[in-house]
């Protein structure tokens, strides 16, 4: 495995200074794929991106092209853009907004059109303030530049676009909690099946939700093609995509990838990324794709950044991002900060999510205290296969969303991964970390 | 008699305006009346419920999942602390020590002279740059004990006002154009659509027959 050279497709302005304006924006190739899109059928732009083999970037890791066949004909449908990035150690949409909007706006109008929707919203996470007012400007420098509104660019295509902001809550990330915040409603998950988005979503017409940096991609798509697009990657990982790295490493940040042809290794250790483990410690675990992914340990490191690899061996890439911890991390402290941001985040409509979620916390914490009991160790696990039978993976879900079911990955990776530290800290009613 | 500002409270008339259902703006305008008040007031969530339709406990009901979203008055700088995985890693657990000893109060309290107050928040997705902080949702990062010590200077100081905007995500930027189209107009534009695809396939259907 290598570091292959690419041409970068959506980190490609993310380092040109004032990248966020239209002026930079135009001169380094904006709105060339609209204008392209605009010139070709709506189901031709869509047949490019099923070629693409675009996967969803948002954690799922669904493919575009059918997302998008499975939007139910209507009069009334709408395009709704998820850029609420919340799992946590991931940031690369945050990178996107801030240095970026435009590619987020011209991606979602090319959507729009292969959708035909007139109607299109951006779900722009609420702490991202920066990101908000650079998307809030960029949306005015579009409508200014005749790239949305009426005729887009002469095309007899007009596509609205509104900008709006989420408010702090990671399940608006869940697409259906999203819809639901956007209707103006605390962020509740909705029951699904039967009815997916694609049927009943926005105000109970069909929609479709992609994620921000999935619609980035496509002003690239459209104008070298699909076909280039599935020609970079392997298999079901196509193209390229950003990974956010970060933890012990001496490099954190983010980082654009083929996909399937670079290792864990490669983006943890070559110097051009993550540049290696801070003070030339060694590895103890590392987590491949949000907190919501099972932990991988040194074994794993010369792994491809593959979706179907990683899911095979039981993890996932999930929102690409990747959490290093070095031999000095106490696995219990970690487990428990991961289980306490779930505890504080479910949204409290399922019971083994709402109430599972606050006993491991709490068993958890007082593990990490020094205060807890051999028994706590099966308890844990016990509460962990309350919410998702079996602990196997892909979990099971007992609940109306998987947040659910990403509560145990983390605790019962720590568990398994990291026994005789629990035992340690049970016996020597401390953490000997601290 | 509105409580929001006549200014705001047009402005908040022309969010409602965005979207299919006035419900919708209810978020936003929070937010922007966050913007005036730093906080959500009995006063402002009834004027919110007017613009949106809805009763004034909706708009509680609704205000009080979201995070961002104050039913209590807060201090004029809001430090939120990450302490998540990739900060809690970079230490930003000793970091919120710190701040609780320095600020004199717990996360989640406000301090006595109502300049500050504190917070331990999930992943703000700058892990980047762990630990992070935000101030009223700005970036802030790494930062250690000094780093954090010379952030509070700065903001007592003043010294950051371009950077750090009074309260309210929305209050810098406002979209400047309505929609470009009236409702039966889209109703008129996708109905043209509906049949230009319909012709189009069609098409598609007679060539592919030809061949």
């Amino acid at each position: 495995m290598a570091v292959t050279s690419f041409d970068p497709i959506v980190s490609k302005r993310l380092r040109i200074p004032n990248s966020h304006t239209l002026e930079v924006y135009l001169s380094n190739d904006g709105y060339v794929g609209l204008k392209k899109a605009l010139s070709m059928n709506p189901e031709d732009v869509a047949s490019e991106v099923m070629t693409a083999s675009l996967l969803g970037r948002g954690g799922a890791g669904f493919p575009a092209g059918r997302k998008w066949a499975m939007l139910k004909n209507d009069l009334v449908k709408y395009l709704v853009i998820n850029g609420d990035e919340s799992e946590p150690a991931t940031f690369k949409d945050h990178e996107l907004v801030e240095k970026d909007p435009h590619q987020i706006i011209e991606g979602t109008i090319i959507a729009a059109y292969a959708l035909g929707v007139t109607q299109a919203f951006i779900f722009c996470r609420g702490e991202f303030a920066l990101g908000f007012e650079r998307l809030q400007s960029a949306l005015n420098e579009a409508y200014e530049y005749g790239a949305l509104g009426r005729d887009i660019f002469g095309s007899g295509f007009s596509l609205d676009m509104v900008i709006h902001p989420g408010a702090g809550a990671y399940i608006c990330g869940e697409e259906t909690a999203l819809l639901e915040s956007l209707e103006g409603k605390r962020g509740y998950p909705r029951i699904k099946p039967p009815f997916f988005p694609a049927v009943i979503g926005l105000y109970g017409k069909p929609t479709v939700v992609n994620n921000m940096e999935t619609v980035s991609n496509l002003p690239w798509i459209v104008i070298n093609g699909g076909a280039a697009f599935a020609a970079l990657g392997e298999g079901s990982s196509a193209g390229t995509r950003l990974f956010a790295l970060s933890g012990h490493v001496n490099r954190p940040g983010w980082y654009e990838i083929e996909m399937a042809k670079t290792t864990f290794r490669d983006l943890i250790e070559h110097p051009d990324l993550g540049g290696g483990i801070r003070m030339g410690r060694s590895l103890k675990a590392f987590i491949p794709g949000g907190v919501s992914a099972p932990w991988f340990g040194p074994n794993e490191m010369d792994m491809p950044l593959s979706q179907d690899a990683v899911a095979q061996a039981g993890s996932m890439l999930g929102s690409g991002s990747v959490v290093v911890m070095d031999e000095t991390t106490c696995p219990v402290r970690a487990a428990w900060r991961i289980t306490k941001f779930f505890s504080r985040e479910s949204c409290g409509q399922c019971t083994p999510c709402r109430e599972g979620s606050g006993w491991i916390e709490r068993t958890m914490r007082r593990i990490e205290l020094g205060a807890g009991r051999m028994e706590d160790i099966d308890l844990v696990l016990d509460a962990c296969d309350n919410i998702s039978p079996g602990l196997s993976w892909p979990p099971k879900q007992t609940t109306i969303c998987v947040l659910g079911p990403s509560i145990p990955s983390s605790v019962n990776s720590a568990i398994t991964m990291f026994r005789d530290d629990f035992v340690a800290h049970i016996k020597d009613g401390k953490c000997n970390y601290a | 008699m509105a409580h929001l500002s006549k200014e705001l409270y047009e402005k908040c008339k022309s969010v409602v305006a965005l979207y299919p259902e006035a419900r919708s703006a209810l978020i936003p305008l929070c937010h922007m009346a966050q913007g005036q008040e730093g906080w959500l007031t009995s006063e402002a969530i009834e004027d919110i419920a007017e613009l949106t339709g809805v009763t004034p406990a909706e708009v509680r009901g609704t205000a009080s999942f979201y995070d961002m979203l104050h039913l209590e008055p807060v201090g004029k700088y809001v430090v939120a602390m990450c302490t998540n995985i990739a900060c809690m890693l970079n230490g930003s657990m000793e970091l919120l020590d710190h701040a609780e000893e320095k600020l004199g109060i717990s996360a989640g309290g406000t301090t006595s002279d109502g300049e500050f107050t504190l917070e331990e928040s999930e992943c703000l997705a700058g892990c980047d740059k762990a630990p992070c902080v935000q101030v009223n949702h700005r970036f802030f990062g790494p930062l250690d004990n000094k780093g954090f010590d010379q952030l509070l200077d700065d903001l007592k100081a003043g010294k950051l006002s371009d950077d750090v905007p009074s309260h309210g995500v929305l209050s810098r930027v406002d979209r400047r154009f309505p929609l470009a189209l009236s409702p039966s107009e889209v109703a008129a534009e996708r109905a043209e659509m509906e049949n230009a695809k319909s012709q189009r396939d069609e098409k598609r259907k007679v060539s592919e027959g030809a061949n």
